[in-house]
């Protein structure tokens, strides 16, 4: 007999402490979202380094492509006036 | 794509790497990268998982329920180790089949250190002293590696690596302090571990052929001689003070060098191990091959339980 379908692959998130998010951590393969939680516990928090997972099946993450970064992110680039430092302030004023 | 596109896509490709800018899985990479990457990648994760099976084979005869716990550990980390590792891989577009393939068939090498047998209790204390320890001087420089996932990887495996390394010289001081045949079955475990620790360490520079490549990628920072005077001018000390002695005649503290001098290497008996000739290449295989097609039903019928909850969630929605 040969194995008919591959275990599909999940990436995970944790979140290592409240008050901070979810941070991707890796992937691995399971085959269904309560075998990928129990998985991901083992690979990726053997030291406590989570109080709470999220797995998400890669197949479902949209992702840019770094080709068009260009039309992607440049026009944010010469917007200067989105940042505080564009506005020029009398010296008198010393915090704002 | 025109050559001349190419060639100028390679030559902003390597000033990112030169300015220590990381290179993530999406992004355009020279074929010669990818493959180099996809070739050290899936060899280290092939040895973190081959690598289980020697200390394996000690764990239900462990002397106290103290070094069972740390053995039990050190392996589980072991097989995350190779999980982290495989992972990255995949992002450069190898499926995890393949590169099991690649391992069941021979096609793809792991560290030939583990096709050495463990014949005693104390071969788990020179494992994680030597063995371990040599593989953290080749592993640190790789946690600033210019491929982004297998950087991050390698964060996480180094900083569960110290303990391996403790852990083993832990169980050598123990020995060495014990009785007389405790301290000389830690004295044969150290013969017997030694060479293979700093032929582990890679060919001398003359004969590795991947240097100069490897080292503006960034998957080398320093030459395997380096790396190797490195772990015999830390280990050294190490032994003195448990009262250990390195099987090495011509071993010699060497005041100008700052540095230890050493004999000769046996390159020979490491070709024949990288080889397949080592004494447990063929047990070692067997092994793995063996719990992959003894786990294939357990995938499958894991495979069918999922799919047949998801079918059965599916017509209760409607």
């Amino acid at each position: 007999m040969t194995t008919t379908k591959n275990w599909p692959l999940w990436e995970v998130f944790v979140r290592s402490k409240n008050g901070l998010e979810h941070r991707h951590f890796g992937s691995l393969h399971a085959a269904d979202a309560d075998m990928a939680l129990e998985n991901a516990r083992d690979v990726y928090t053997r030291r406590n380094e989570g109080v709470s997972i999220w797995v998400v099946e890669s197949k479902n993450i949209t992702a840019s492509n770094p080709e068009h970064n260009g039309e992607m992110f440049e026009p944010a680039k010469d917007k200067v006036y989105r940042h505080p430092t564009f506005y020029e302030l009398p010296d008198e004023v010393k915090y704002m | 794509m025109s050559e001349e596109q190419i060639r100028n896509l390679e030559k902003q490709f390597e000033e990112h790497i030169a300015r220590d800018e990381k290179i993530e899985p999406k992004d355009w990479m020279p074929e010669k990268y990818r493959q180099t990457h996809i070739r050290q990648m899936s060899q280290h994760a092939h040895s973190e998982i081959v690598g289980m099976l020697p200390e394996g084979n000690w764990i239900t005869r462990a002397p106290s329920l103290r070094r069972k716990v740390a053995l039990l550990a050190k392996v589980q980390d072991e097989a995350g180790h190779g999980l982290y590792l495989y992972s990255a891989t995949e992002t450069l577009g190898i499926t995890r089949e393949e590169m099991y393939e690649q391992l069941h068939t021979g096609k793809a090498k792991y560290s030939s250190i583990f096709n050495y047998p463990t014949v005693t209790w104390a071969d788990m204390g020179a494992i994680g002293w030597l063995v371990d320890g040599a593989a953290i001087i080749n592993q640190v420089p790789l946690c600033s590696t210019s491929f982004g996932p297998y950087a991050r990887a390698m964060v996480r495996v180094c900083k569960e690596e110290s303990f391996h390394q403790r852990q083993g010289y832990e169980i050598m001081i123990k020995l060495a302090n014990g009785t007389f045949e405790q301290k000389e079955m830690a004295q044969d475990a150290l013969n017997r571990w030694w060479w293979p620790s700093l032929m582990m360490l890679g060919p001398t520079d003359a004969e590795s052929v991947h240097t100069e490549q490897s080292m503006k990628w960034k998957l080398k920072r320093k030459s395997n001689d380096e790396l190797r005077q490195q772990f015999i001018d830390q280990t050294v000390p190490q032994a003195d003070l448990i009262g250990l002695t390195i099987p090495d005649p011509d071993l010699k503290w060497n005041e100008e060098r700052g540095s230890y001098d050493f004999g000769d290497i046996d390159w020979n008996e490491f070709w024949q191990v990288v080889k397949g000739h080592g004494p447990m290449n063929k047990e070692r295989m067997k092994a793995r091959v063996g719990a992959w097609e003894r786990g294939e039903w357990v995938r499958d019928a894991a495979m069918a339980h999922a799919e047949k909850k998801a079918e059965r969630k599916e017509k209760e929605a409607v």
